[in-house]
């Protein structure tokens, strides 16, 4: 395979960090909505944070998608199909860390709000000053394994028409009649990009403080 | 808008024919797989360090890349290479190998939860490999590896909405086929996310009623 074909490969690998990265940062800071609904007990909100957990981990990402592109226009919104594939994987992911910050937040030793309340924390203070920076450091790992997994279902954007990786790699296999190839070399390039994030994952959780809660 | 989802139920014996492909690909795309992932496991543990490496490589590259970079390569890759599969096939067959990849992982991991102690008890009982595994691994592995096998299993029959992708005509393909013929691709959206949503929760609670079931062989862990 030509460097030519290599390089447009390369490129397109560009979108797919952009796609998963924007994804599971946007997702995180639903997630921690979600867990905040979840955490206030109110049980409106926790049926809401209920079904939509289940829905979003429910279907497959690809009806996700598919589901999001036919809705949008029908519900009289019209976006581009970056947009649009943008909130399907963002939701998808959303599911998937709210239920991994469940472990987190619930590992919080209660002895720390009863402190915060102490000294005058607002709940909102409590929650975003010491039961989110908690619940993060401890599920971090889980945060690192959820970038891969989006980084491979990224994949999935294809089908609704953003040019990324394997969009690209389907494309360059149509117009050259290399599949094999051009298969396989944007598979290696899915494992580079997996393996670096695992390398900066593993480096980071060393820095990282810890929090003086034990480990369970 | 116009929502009618009647159009979409009047194709039922269809969708059902759908359904009838996506669970039995599912079932034995996930029996194979657990199969070839125990055994993947159990050659990584006996077969020494060559052995060990020459399958670590490919479960990681499996691990690695997205399921629909996998199946692209084994459907559309596959003729140049003298591997010309049918659609099904391809797609049992690609099913089978990803998910053996994640299940060696999960065998792997209960292998290594077993204290050495217990092997070399059975060692000393005159106990042969065979039987090793078969009356003291595999019942001290059960309760740790079958959490996360269920949990595998169910996002293998998530996946299988992939294999659309390839024209296994599956309940994805089924159901947008007939979305197209009725120029109803909403409803059978919708229709198709229900179906996936409630064989999901179903296949969720059959492996903790599993679960349960293998409870019985908990002992008091020291």
């Amino acid at each position: 395979m030509s460097w030519k074909l290599f390089s447009l490969l390369l490129q397109a690998s560009g979108m797919t960090i952009l796609v998963s990265a924007f994804a599971i940062v946007a997702g995180l800071i639903i997630a921690i909505a979600l867990s905040a609904l979840r955490l206030s007990g109110n049980r409106l909100a926790l049926g809401f944070v209920a079904v939509f957990v289940s829905f979003f981990r429910g279907v497959p990402l690809l009806v996700q998608l598919l589901l999001l592109f036919n809705l949008l226009p029908a519900l009289g919104i019209s976006l581009s199909s970056l947009s649009t594939a943008l909130i399907g994987l963002t939701l998808c992911t959303a599911a998937y860390q709210t239920e991994n910050l469940r472990g987190g937040f619930a590992a919080v030793p209660p002895g720390l709000i009863e402190s915060a309340d102490m000294l005058g924390f607002t709940p909102v203070q409590s929650f975003l000053r010491i039961k989110v920076p908690i619940a993060l450091r401890l599920t971090f790992p889980t945060l690192i394994s959820e970038a891969i997994l989006i980084l491979k279902a990224s994949s999935l954007v294809s089908v609704v028409g953003v040019i990324e990786l394997t969009k690209m790699a389907s494309n360059l296999a149509a117009s050259t009649f290399m599949p094999v190839e051009l298969y396989a070399a944007a598979g290696l390039i899915y494992l580079a990009i997996n393996q670096v994030v695992t390398l900066i994952g593993r480096f980071a959780e060393g820095r990282l403080p810890g929090t003086g809660v034990p480990a369970r | 808008m116009k929502f009618d989802i009647g159009v979409i139920l009047a194709s039922g014996h269809e969708i059902l024919s759908g359904l009838a492909l996506t669970v039995l690909i599912w079932i034995a795309g996930s029996a194979l797989g657990l199969g070839l992932g125990f055994i993947v496991a159990t050659l990584r543990r006996y077969g020494g360090p060559l052995v060990n490496l020459g399958l670590a490589i490919p479960v990681e590259i499996l691990r690695g890349t997205p399921f629909l970079v996998q199946i692209f390569l084994l459907y559309f890759g596959g003729p140049f290479i003298g591997l010309s599969l049918d659609p099904i096939p391809a797609g049992l067959l690609g099913l089978t190998v990803y998910g053996a990849a994640y299940y060696s992982e999960i065998f792997r991991a209960g292998y290594q939860s077993v204290p050495e102690g217990h092997v070399e008890a059975a060692d000393c009982l005159g106990f042969g490999r065979i039987q090793t595994i078969r009356h003291v691994l595999l019942p001290e592995m059960a309760l740790i590896v079958l959490p996360p096998a269920v949990n595998m299993t169910v996002i293998l029959l998530k996946e299988t909405a992939l294999l659309s992708l390839i024209t296994v005509p599956e309940l994805t393909l089924t159901v947008q086929a007939i979305g197209s013929q009725k120029y109803a691709f909403l409803e059978s959206l919708f229709v198709l996310a229900l179906v996936y949503w409630a064989l999901v929760e179903i296949a969720g609670q059959l492996g903790r009623l599993a679960e349960g079931y293998f409870s019985r062989y908990r002992t008091a862990r020291t």
